[in-house]
């Protein structure tokens, strides 16, 4: 980087630049985080991005918490699709545990998960149609994104940071209106997406605006450690649910949609796509779980998921075991894993180090997001100060995970 | 010689009254077809249907805390919005909205004046208007405010030019440049848009880049340059500008229903059989019907498509209207000339 700041300089050196403060402040960097742009009137000749402008200390903070409240720090990550978050994260410690998932809480997972894909993928689409000046798409997406949190809000009472589920399961069976409205987003939301779809996918200045702008090679994609739709847009069909399935994902029967270039209009493309295919996913675990005991919704591990109050009020292992989970004393093996879901963005991974303790010893977090910010300059060099944010919000960076 | 200047005045102040009522409204109205696009109910809470929102909007504007910057350069920085709402309010003059009332057998005209050089007035001060932004965003002494500056200005030139084109084909054909004359000349339902469909096109996209609407909206887009030329701007200033810009609309609509929609004329307005005074009143009408759609067609438009790039907007000015324009004069040229109007 140092290097290619020094030759842009000494190439013509007369000629004089202008720096461009993007962000962090600016109405397009929806989240915060800082560019430095060096402008040749509107061509970026240059872009510095301050990695880490917030910091949180995720990492540092889960290795002072239980397992059992790491899930909240979870949520904040990709705040767009937290419930894959949080998922991800119960699975890692499972993992760990070695506990056995009964298949209707697997699926259960699977429809949540896939609806959170869905939800972060409305908000990069409409976001991009915002980026480009098509306002009124984007509205007519968001009552759907308002749907799905409708259904979170029905499984576990909250909106945005869900902290949904326990390790082991659901808190709670989902009551009967949460699959009421499940059915009516399935019913409703399909028309919309094409409505939406049909608003800008043959715009002729949509396309203009988006076709090779902010593109990367598949080789290049793959260098940087790309994943999910940035990376599938470059043509690479590389997706963590179906290489390395987790929580029976190979049940399901799903395409994976790639582009070719790699540029703003694929990533666009395929992640309408990627909705489709979310909306079959659930459609097939909707008529699976048709065949399971409804009652299910966790698996039967005590020594990790809270009993029912009753029991604790009336029973002395229930007692006891509650006592011990809420104080963190659960017997941990020693062990190392890695557990990687496909989050809305990418690959998520967990990567997490027990010595036996009550805390992690170490709990790394593999954000994508984190991954693209890096390759953001290379995108836009030589492109205009438009094309910046069009690229941007088309790698959907949410800033909550760039902080590492 | 008084009467007339008494009747001029109060014309003057009823047109000027009524371009600002109706820009007013224009922002009301803008947010409720964004609403009636969006699937929403927009502003409902300031009177009946939030009818008195605009005013509502207006008091707030003047309430808010002005601030100048202490880096700008603080005159420049006063005289940008005056320069865009002046000019914005002057262009009204020249524009016939009806044919003459005669009231005890005096007629009265309603136009400001009867300029004999209408069109060319009405370039020099829409010129003009480009220096509101162009000072406006260079006094702000910020980059975005700059950036927004030179996009506009260089956008609104390369279109004046593909706009003046436009005209030119069409004063070839009504060999005018007063524009009571070129409405006269189309009476009932001969419109010019029958004769220059290609350069009423033309037009009306340059229209829309002389306004700064989407998809021309280079010069303020909030996701790129946070507010274009009036980031740094507040209070009435601010005011100024955004207001300036619906007064734009308000009077491209209306010179787009002078120039190629007959203005005032109407089909089957003869046969109708009514008085002079009568037809001038439903003339008067019918005209503001054709600018409210026209209004109405600028945020169809902006609530729907997205918007140009720069180097985008600045080949279609420059590589797609410029050549067809030339292409529509040559072609008017030669119909005029087969058909005999000139030899």
């Amino acid at each position: 980087m140092a290097q290619e700041i020094n030759k842009t300089t000494t190439q013509v050196e007369e000629k004089q630049y202008s720096t461009l403060n993007l962000g962090p402040t600016h109405p397009a960097t929806h989240g915060i985080f800082q560019n430095i742009l060096t402008m040749d009137g509107e061509i970026i000749v240059d872009a510095v991005p301050t990695i880490g402008y917030i910091h949180r200390a995720f990492e540092k903070i889960a290795e002072r918490r239980p397992y059992y409240q790491i899930t909240v720090l979870t949520d904040r990550m990709n705040y767009c699709s937290s419930p894959i978050n949080n998922m991800g994260y119960h699975m890692a410690v499972e993992k760990l545990l070695n506990v056995e998932i009964p298949k209707r809480v697997q699926y259960m997972r699977v429809i949540v998960m896939e609806l959170a894909r869905i939800s972060d993928h409305i908000i990069c689409n409409s976001v991009i149609s915002v980026d480009s000046g098509a306002l009124s798409g984007f509205v007519y997406m968001f009552q759907f994104r308002e749907l799905i949190y409708e259904i979170y809000e029905e499984i576990c009472g909250a909106r945005l940071t869900t902290n949904m589920g326990r390790i082991g399961g659901f808190e709670r069976n989902w009551p009967k209106t949460a699959w009421e409205k499940i059915d009516k987003f399935l019913h409703e939301f399909p028309v919309q997406l094409d409505e939406f779809e049909s608003l800008l996918i043959r715009n002729r200045i949509f396309m203009d605006r988006t076709i090779n702008v902010g593109p990367i090679s598949a080789e290049r994609a793959l260098n940087y450690g790309f994943t999910g739709p940035n990376l599938r847009a470059a043509g690479v069909d590389y997706d963590v649910r179906a290489m390395n399935p987790y929580s029976s994902y190979e049940d399901f029967e799903f395409t994976i949609p790639v582009g070719t270039n790699g540029d703003t209009y694929d990533r666009f493309v395929v992640r309408q796509e990627e909705m489709r295919q979310s909306l079959s996913i659930i459609r097939q675990a909707l008529t699976k779980l048709k065949t399971l005991p409804d009652t299910v919704y966790h698996a039967e591990v005590p020594d990790v998921f809270l009993p029912p109050k009753e029991l604790v009020y009336n029973q002395m292992e229930a007692l006891i075991y509650h006592f011990k989970i809420v104080m963190g004393e659960v017997p941990v093996p020693v062990g190392e894993i890695y557990h990687a879901v496909e989050g809305g963005n990418g690959e998520l991974g967990f990567y997490l180090v027990s010595d036996g303790g009550r805390t992690p010893y170490r709990l790394h977090f593999r954000r994508p997001c984190f991954i693209y910010y890096q390759a953001y300059p290379e995108m836009i060099k030589g492109a205009m100060l438009s094309d910046a944010i069009l690229t941007l919000s088309s790698l959907n960076v949410i800033a909550g995970e760039l902080d590492a | 010689m008084l009467a007339v200047l008494i009747y001029k005045l109060i014309l003057v102040f009823a047109i000027l009254g009524i371009s600002l009522v109706v820009a007013m409204y224009s922002t009301y109205a803008e947010r409720k077809v964004a609403a009636f696009m969006q699937d929403r109910l927009g502003p409902n809470r300031a009177g009946p249907f939030g009818l008195l929102q605009p005013l509502a909007d207006g008091v707030k504007m003047f309430m808010k805390e002005e601030i100048i910057p202490s880096v700008s350069n603080q005159t420049l920085f006063i005289i940008g919005p005056c320069i865009a709402m002046t000019t914005s309010l002057m262009t009204s003059a020249v524009i016939p909205w009806s044919s003459d009332l005669s009231i005890n057998g005096t007629s009265y005209p309603l136009q400001v004046t009867d300029v004999n050089i209408g069109i060319l007035y009405l370039f020099g001060v829409v010129s003009i208007g480009v220096y509101g932004i162009m000072i406006g965003g260079w006094a702000s002494n910020n980059k975005f405010s700059l950036l927004g500056a030179l996009r506009a200005s260089s956008q609104m030139i390369s279109y004046e030019i593909a706009m003046g084109l436009a005209i030119i084909a069409l004063v070839m054909m009504t060999g005018t440049l007063s524009l009571r004359e070129i409405v006269e000349q189309q009476p009932g339902g001969h419109w010019n848009i029958l004769y220059q469909p290609i350069g009423f096109i033309i037009f009306i996209v340059c229209a829309f880049a002389e306004c700064n609407r989407t998809p021309f909206d280079l010069a303020e887009c909030e996701t790129e340059l946070v507010g274009g030329y009036h980031t740094e701007y507040s209070s009435m200033k601010l005011g100024f500008y955004l207001f300036a810009e619906y007064v734009n609309m308000f009077i491209s609509s209306a010179i787009i229903s002078t120039l190629y929609f007959g203005g005032y004329n109407f089909p089957f307005m003869h046969e109708l059989g009514l008085s002079p005074n009568m037809l001038a009143l439903l003339g008067g009408l019918v005209f503001f019907a054709k600018i409210f759609f026209f209004i109405f067609f600028f945020m169809w438009i902006r609530w729907t498509i997205p918007r140009f790039r720069y180097d985008q907007l600045m080949n279609l000015g420059w590589k797609g209207l410029l050549p067809i324009a030339l292409g529509n004069i040559a072609l008017t040229g030669l119909v005029m000339w087969l058909t005999g109007k000139i030899n």
